[in-house]
């Protein structure tokens, strides 16, 4: 697979003054949409996490979403154990309703999201431990099954509620600001997670993320410690994704494991689809693909109520079975000097190489 | 959780029913899991709408039901409809992903799964459903071990479809053509063997033994559009813990985890039965990746 991370240095930088432009006037030019627009962050951030291992690891992970709801559950414990006790507030099932104040509850919401993020970064060390030995679908499918594990093991626990779910702690204020503060959160988030990836691919780390892709077994001969890499990269994923679930949990108002924490069979897949609509192992691919995907998720849910899953589930298989190398591998076969790439007379004969040898003669 | 133990050891005919009523679920597991099994190892393709295509099954006969007919006959029109839908979906999706990495199979049958899902709900509702197929129950051992008549007769007949299955597997032309072409694909084209018919009919007769299973599942128990993928994990761990190609060990697994299940929902509750099953999965996962360590430093 061809390195198709950077684009060249100026449209790179048009591109991120268009994002960040369309991130701060969204809001203010569709206020009915910014709920619609916080979600297409949130699809951003899902779908370049899932690519640190998806994409540039090679290890396709079916079980992400995983900490998505292991950072919401932990947040919403920590944010109601601060002043509450959780047992009996979600024993309750929001029949209680407890006043935080607004330092109680911004306090409360900056603890919880500081502990979601370390709580789903180190369970994620925990779960690593136990599925990198698998390889290619074995992994998926193990992973798949921890996110159905997680999602039933919530749902057996009382203490947070069980399958009742949990009411979070109602935002202070007008609901204009609170769903303004979480889009800004959800901005922030996607932001800056695509940057802190961009410095991690242009190092040795994402050196030895490809070549982990590429031939673990050659890559462990060269003296790389494999494990390590593959739980440093897991792990920063799913310090994003716990984030991003508490800061989804609070903006839902009330979470619930099966549909809400844990959808494996809507975010969980939406994040593999995007990642792969837009070309998986690259630093753009998965922003396009989640744009694409978000777009098109939100027009089959105007115009196609009712039968929106069937269409989303029919674009994921057209896009998994008749357009694998998604947009930017697509572009990237088809004009490959606009990607800076080097084509090599002696290649293996990928189809960019031998389009442009037939060119050249 | 585990306060059953007690009764388990006050009643010792309890652990005979908690055998015989996993038996009955394991039958149906091992048909669902020899149908993967058979797609894994004959196209190297891993299955994961296996579930769905049982779910769709247990909707044909419920659909039977509904029709004032007994839900045992929907068997027979459950498998030829399921074939015929196993063909299409080999002929528009499978086929084009049969050459690609595994990974591409896995997620294009799980985007199946959840259309399949999708559509199941549209069409039915979410509520969860049963075929009631009207026989009676006898009783064992001072009533504490009830056997219900229907659970007696799928198991028969899940026995049946599955000798039926293995003597045609080695007795039919398709059946050695089709274990031809698990051997060696290449090889089998150059004898002559058209292997994209064959991948259909092994696709095709997956859907059409995971039909038929669906049926016995919505007799014996109760079906809903979301269930499918539970059914899809049991087969994954039935196959994986059997190795592919070892089809005694797969039905021997099926019984198995029928039996493990049903005992670990009693003695665990209802609420943890797809934790146990999925903490199987990992546990013999990670034991396969164990033994491939081992083989790999012994190779070294």
């Amino acid at each position: 697979m061809t390195g198709v991370s950077m684009t060249g240095g100026r449209t790179d930088w048009l591109i991120y003054a268009g994002l960040i432009g369309f991130g701060l006037l969204g809001p203010v030019l569709f206020p009915a949409y910014t709920n619609q627009i916080a979600v297409m962050w949130l699809m951003i951030l899902m779908a370049s996490t899932w690519d640190v291992m998806g994409g540039q690891t090679g290890y396709n992970s079916l079980g992400n979403i995983a900490f998505f709801g292991i950072g919401m559950y932990a947040s919403a414990v920590v944010q109601i154990a601060l002043f509450y006790d959780v047992g009996e507030y979600t024993a309750a099932f929001g029949a209680i309703k407890v006043d935080f104040t607004d330092a109680q509850y911004f306090g409360g919401l900056a603890l919880g999201l500081g502990a979601a993020g370390i709580v789903a970064a180190v369970v994620s060390v925990l779960v690593g431990l136990c599925v990198f030995g698998l390889r290619g679908p074995y992994f998926a499918i193990g992973t798949l099954g921890v996110a159905v594990a997680m999602a039933e093991l919530i749902a057996g626990w009382d203490y947070v509620g069980g399958g009742g779910g949990i009411s979070m702690p109602v935002f202070p204020g007008e609901a204009g600001a609170s769903s303004l503060a979480f889009y800004a959160m959800f901005f922030v988030l996607a932001i800056s997670a695509h940057l802190l990836l961009r410095w991690l691919y242009s190092t040795q780390f994402g050196l030895a993320l490809n070549a982990i892709r590429d031939d673990e077994d050659k890559a462990e001969a060269m003296g790389l410690h494999t494990l390590r890499y593959k739980l440093i990269g897991w792990a920063i994923a799913a310090f994003f994704m716990g984030i991003a679930g508490a800061v989804f949990g609070n903006m839902i108002g009330f979470i619930e494991p099966l549909e809400v924490a844990f959808p494996t069979t809507t975010f969980g897949i939406f994040m593999v689809a995007m990642a792969l609509l837009g070309g998986k192992g690259t630093l753009w691919g998965p922003v396009l693909g989640a744009i694409l995907f978000h777009v098109v998720k939100e027009l089959t849910w105007t115009y196609l109520l009712g039968w929106q899953w069937v269409a989303l589930g029919a674009l994921i298989i057209v896009n998994i079975v008749y357009f694998q190398q998604g947009i930017l591998g697509w572009a990237a076969d088809t004009w490959p000097a606009a990607f800076g790439l080097k084509v090599d007379d002696g290649g293996n004969g990928d189809a960019s190489t031998a389009k442009t040898r037939e060119a050249a003669e | 959780m585990l306060e059953n133990i007690q009764i388990l050891i006050a009643v010792p005919a309890i652990a005979v029913d908690l055998l015989i009523q996993g038996a009955f679920i394991g039958a149906v597991f091992a048909l669902v899991a020899y149908g993967l099994a058979l797609v894994w190892g004959v196209m190297n393709v891993k299955n994961l709408c296996q579930g769905d295509f049982v779910i769709m099954g247990g909707y044909v006969a419920y659909v039977t039901a509904q029709q004032g007919l007994n839900p045992i006959l929907a068997l027979p029109v459950a498998f030829v409809l399921m074939f015929m839908f196993g063909w299409v979906v080999y002929v528009t999706i499978i086929r084009r992903v049969v050459d690609r990495d595994m990974f591409t199979s896995l997620l294009a049958t799980f985007g199946l799964a959840l259309l399949i899902a999708q559509v199941l709900n549209l069409i039915f509702g979410p509520e969860v459903r049963t075929a009631e197929a009207g026989f009676g129950t006898f009783f064992l051992a001072d009533a504490i071990i009830a056997v219900q008549w229907i659970r007696l007769i799928s198991l028969v007949l899940a026995s049946g479809l599955a000798l039926g299955i293995v003597l045609f597997m080695r007795y039919s032309r398709m059946g050695r053509a089709i274990r031809a072409t698990a051997q060696d694909a290449r090889a089998a084209r150059v004898l002559g063997v058209n292997t994209d018919q064959v991948y259909a009919f092994t696709y095709a007769l997956n859907a059409a033994i995971c039909g038929a299973a669906g049926v016995l599942v919505s007799l014996i128990w109760v079906i809903q559009p979301y269930f499918g993928i539970v059914y899809s994990i049991r087969a994954f761990v039935i196959v994986t813990a059997a190795g592919l190609g070892n089809m005694p060990g797969v039905i021997l697994a099926g019984f198995g985890l029928g039996i493990a299940e049903n005992a670990s929902t009693f003695l665990l509750g209802a609420e943890f039965a797809i934790v146990a099953i999925v903490a199987m999965l990992l546990g013999v996962l990670v034991y396969r990746q164990i033994q491939m360590y081992r083989v790999r430093q012994v190779v070294r």
